[in-house]
This record gives structure tokens, sequence and C-alpha cells, in this order.
């Protein structure tokens, strides 16, 4: 892969950090001059994967390339995995803890946001192993 | 009109932030934070009840230009100081989602 490459660590259960990687992001995005919906895409849909690290994975990793035609931004955890891929993208679909929901999460609409937010998505779970998702937001 | 200005419009309590970014005009007032992250317009005001520290988050990463915390609800301090940091401005009022909401519509002549 070519362009610039950033790579964060995110921890579990702690959502009080959660937003630090997609901040950093959204705050690369600006200075490099990128078109500000895109920024506002990339911010959103990188937000709603890193809750989805911290309170579903137990934390993860997240890789982000930026090049001169789109920004790929990779999420993988080791958690438990989600058993039904297509029920998960369903809009109010979710298995927030209530400590989750009592914060503002738990919507059920993290998925579908990043889908919206994107121009391709995928995302690759095993139950019991953990799950992948890959997102791309093109530039033009 | 700035946050700054809003806020001494309707007797809102500047809580965090100089409130000096403009505000464009657009209000959204919602609680769920995915649902807020999908639909809270840039340059907006929000309305919510919520002042934790992932508030602060959305509204930078939907570069909301204002936070109004309604019924009351304090902002939480580890908010007000990643606010201030950020460089978010949160108002405050005693009044009801539906009424805080309308106070500002009203003063931004959006109503």
């Amino acid at each position: 892969m070519s362009g610039l490459h950033y790579h964060y660590e995110v921890p579990g259960d702690d959502v009080t950090r959660a937003g630090e990687a997609s901040g950093a992001i959204k705050s690369t995005l600006k200075k490099l001059g990128f078109d500000p919906g895109v920024v506002r895409k990339v911010a959103i849909a990188m937000y709603e994967g890193e809750i989805n690290l911290v309170i579903h994975g137990g934390g993860g990793v997240i890789d982000v390339e930026i090049d001169g035609e789109k920004v790929t931004m990779v999420l993988e955890d080791h958690g438990p995995g989600i058993p039904d891929v297509s029920k998960a993208m369903e809009e109010g679909w979710s298995t927030a803890s209530d400590s989750a929901r009592s914060l503002g999460f738990g919507a059920g609409m993290g998925l579908p946001n990043m889908k919206k937010n994107t121009d391709e998505m995928t995302v690759d779970s095993t139950v019991g192993v953990g799950t992948k998702v890959t997102m791309v937001v093109k530039l033009a | 009109m700035t946050g700054k200005e809003l806020a001494a419009a309707c007797g809102f309590e500047l809580a965090c932030g100089e409130g000096d970014r403009e505000l464009g005009g657009k209000i959204y007032c919602g609680d769920l934070l995915s649902i807020v992250m999908g639909r809270a317009p840039a340059d907006g005001l929000w309305v919510t009840v919520m002042g934790n520290l992932n508030s602060i988050a959305v509204a930078v990463l939907t570069d909301t230009a204002c936070i109004l915390l309604a019924e009351g609800m304090a902002l939480d301090e580890d908010a007000r100081a990643r606010g201030e940091q950020q460089e978010v401005t949160v108002l405050r009022t005693p009044l009801p989602v539906y009424e805080a909401a309308r106070a500002a519509a009203k003063a931004l002549g959006v109503d």
C-alpha cells in the first residue's frame, strides 16, 4: 500500500476514550485540505467503528490509509464476533449493554451509519474469533 | 449569530467554550448518540440531555457548532475539560428540550 498510513490501538471497555482515533484522523484530513464533506463522512464512520471496538470488541486496532483517491479504514478486534451480520446491519438492532445504552449508545445505528457514510464496506466476522471491518471513502 | 449571542438572547448559561462560533441556523434534538452522529447538521445547534464526554466527541466529529443541554442537565467535569480543549461551545438551560429548541429557533430566526 502507498500513501499515508496511521495505526491506532483502541482500548476496550473505556468509552471515555472512544473518539480519540477518529478525532485524530479528522484533524489530519482537515489539515491536508480534504473536502469537509469527505472529512465528516470519514469521521462519522470511523467513530462508529471505534465505538463498536470499545463496547463490543473488547478493544482492537484501526489502520487508516490515505492516498490520492480514497481513505481506507480497517478496524479489527478479537471480540465475540457477530453471529448474523445481515441482522446487525439493520437499523435499530443492537446487543449493546445497559451501561453502553446509559451513555447514549446502543441505538442500533452503528453499522448502518458506517455503511451510509462510506462508498464501500465489508464486514468479516467469525463467532469466537473476532471481526474485521473495512471501509472506503472515495475522494471524488 | 454566535453561541454566546444565542445564550444572551435566550438566557442560556455558557457552560463551556468561548461561544464565538457562528451557528448555521439548523437545530437538531436527540440523545442517542448513534442517531445524532448520522443526523446532526454541520454547523448546527444540537439540543440534548447528554452531558458526557461522548457528547463532546460527537459534536466534534459532526462539526456541530454548539451543544445546548436542556432540562438543567449537568455537563460532566471531564466533558467540560475536553470541550474547552477542543473548543466546543456548550450552553445550558433548565427548559425542556422542546421549549429550549423553540426558544433557540426564535432567536435564530428559523422558527
